[in-house]
């Protein structure tokens, strides 16, 4: 309890370095899923239709995944230098295997009857698309924009590391004072962006789920 | 209607308004990678527009191959399909596709969309009006029997039996000529499935289109067509009306699926209908062709009396004697004994 208030007494010493912190997290975030999602998405509804391709790119974002978050960081470093820049693009690396396989999986998962009626009935190959398989994946792809999202917020705490802002800045700072209450001031935070991020998603989703059962 | 589907085949061209919905295929082939032996073996035939025709073989025969040609799911090989006066290639595939209704055993209706708006994909498609579609979308409703008020419903919220009708009334929407359905009751329970087949009989009569109807259930066929396409290995094995499928069976192979030895089953796959129609055409109720096999039919005691029924119409004599095993006769069982024996209902052990 007295951590919590020691954390909260260091928040309102700090209050415009804490919502700075805020913001560039949000920003960096933000940013990350943004351009993650546009190159995962059109390449995740490319590559659906090419199963051999898919393959390999699936495997070459996986890889990528493989290695932790925090190397990537260090590796970009030599190149990218310190930064906003570098952090963000670790990030939008970090999301895109979640984002391309849920997107590719959800529309190889729609039903092939399905997809026959539709080209039966005279549908183009981009109105099949656009009008049956896009829509039947979202679920699949916004599950996977849901975990690409959590990921993201939390390891964004990261990018203080090598100055790339955020609340992982207390977090590193605290770490180094050895004080937790400082620690706090970040994670807590941190833990409840990715919280709220997971909610708004799966809100978002229940609107486009079909209702079971209608009373008469 | 019957008479004028007569007329319409005896004479095959000048209808022209009839035309649109023929389809003929002309010596058409199709093979898959998978397979050695081509899925359609140069098949020709040619479909009367408004008949019911049914495409009846064993799984592997080809029927579905070729039901998928006409709306080129599967492109030929070789060979030409026609449309109502126009080989099919001609027009744009999207365009031929609008032209005609397809249905599947699976209904493939689309889960994410309303039935409303399942029903008037294609009217869409073809750009109608929405008026015309609200118009179109009521008469489709109460064609298939369901309420408008299942228009804001989804495709889950509705049993089988359902489903299949919004598939129907989907493929119906924009009015085509011809209507392709690939086995499309086999996936439901047996009776919605007669239900649906008396309605799509009823519809038939109603709406003057060609019909291509898939089936491998034989009863199903003999029920609802006009004019059967046998099928096996790829090739057409016989076409025809129901009534010369069971009196000429061209071999073996349809004897066996019309089930040729037992005579009561043949029966019960002609319907009258379609011996008046026969009777009209004079092509091939000719009058009583004469019992000519099995003068000497002798019926046992342990015989039940479908048999009897059976062995009697095949002697084509009023009565039979019975006799044991050893050849005593015993007495005679005819006609009139059944009859009374029913009538007077089942005597008790």
């Amino acid at each position: 309890m007295e951590l919590l208030q020691d954390a909260f007494q260091y928040y309102i010493n700090n209050q415009s370095f804490f919502w700075n912190a805020t913001r560039q997290h949000l920003v960096l975030s933000s940013f990350a899923m943004m351009i993650s999602l546009l190159i995962a998405l059109p390449i995740g509804i490319w590559i659906a239709k090419r199963t051999g391709l898919a393959q390999i790119v699936i495997n070459i974002f996986n890889a990528f995944r493989v290695v932790p978050s925090l190397a990537i960081l260090f590796l970009a470093l030599p190149y990218l230098g310190l930064g906003f820049f570098p952090s963000l693009i670790a990030l939008t690396v970090l999301a895109f295997p979640p984002v391309l396989i849920n997107t590719y999986t959800g529309i190889r998962g729609v039903d092939a009857f399905t997809i026959e009626a539709a080209t039966g009935m005279g549908m183009t190959k981009t109105q099949v698309m656009a009008k049956i398989e896009i829509p039947l994946a979202i679920p699949a792809i916004v599950t996977g924009i849901r975990i690409a999202s959590v990921e993201v917020i939390s390891s964004a705490t990261l990018a203080s590391f090598i100055g790339g802002g955020g609340l992982g800045d207390f977090i590193t700072r605290g770490f180094a004072l050895y004080d937790v209450p400082i620690m706090l001031v970040g994670a807590l935070p941190v833990a409840l962006l990715a919280l709220s991020s997971e909610t708004f998603w799966s809100l978002f989703l229940r609107r486009y789920q079909v209702p079971e059962i209608l009373s008469n | 209607m019957s008479s004028e589907m007569i007329s319409s085949s005896a004479v095959t061209v000048d209808a022209p308004v009839r035309e649109s919905g023929e389809i003929v295929f002309e010596r058409v082939s199709k093979s898959f990678a998978t397979n050695t032996y081509p899925a359609v073996d140069q098949v020709s035939v040619k479909i009367t527009a408004c008949d019911l025709v049914v495409l009846l073989g064993p799984s592997g025969c080809g029927k579905t191959t070729l039901l998928k040609m006409v709306n080129r799911l599967y492109e030929p090989d070789s060979g030409k399909i026609w449309m109502g006066g126009k080989e099919i290639h001609t027009l744009p595939v999207n365009e031929l596709r609008r032209q005609i209704g397809y249905v599947i055993q699976q209904v493939g209706l689309f889960p994410h969309m309303t039935i409303q708006k399942n029903i008037s994909v294609v009217p869409h498609l073809l750009g109608w009006q929405e008026k015309r579609i609200n118009d179109r979308l009521e008469m489709l409703m109460e064609l298939i029997g369901l309420p408008v008020s299942y228009l804001p419903r989804y495709p889950r919220q509705l049993s089988g039996g359902e489903q299949q009708r919004v598939g129907l009334a989907r493929a119906l929407a924009a009015d085509p000529e011809i209507l392709l359905m690939d086995e499309p009751f086999a996936a439901v329970d047996a009776i919605n499935r007669e239900r649906l087949q008396s309605e799509l009989i009823d519809l038939h009569s109603k709406l003057n289109k060609t019909i291509l109807f898939v089936t491998h259930d034989v009863e199903e066929a003999f029920r609802l067509a006009n004019k059967i396409i046998v099928m096996r290995a790829g090739k057409l094995v016989q076409y025809g009306t129901p009534l010369e499928l069971v009196t000429q069976p061209e071999n073996e192979f349809i004897e066996d699926l019309v089930g040729s030895s037992n005579i009561l089953r043949k029966l019960s796959l002609v319907n009258v209908n379609s011996i008046l129609k026969a009777r009209k055409n004079q092509s091939i109720y000719s009058g009583g062709s004469q019992p000519v096999e099995k003068p000497n039919t002798v019926l046992r005691p342990e015989d039940d009396l479908r048999s009897v029924v059976s062995l009697l119409l095949c002697s084509g004599k009023d009565s039979l004697p019975v006799k044991d095993s050893v050849g005593h006769l015993l007495g005679t069982v005819g006609y009139a004994d059944l009859r009374e024996m029913l009538i007077s209902n089942l005597p008790s052990e």
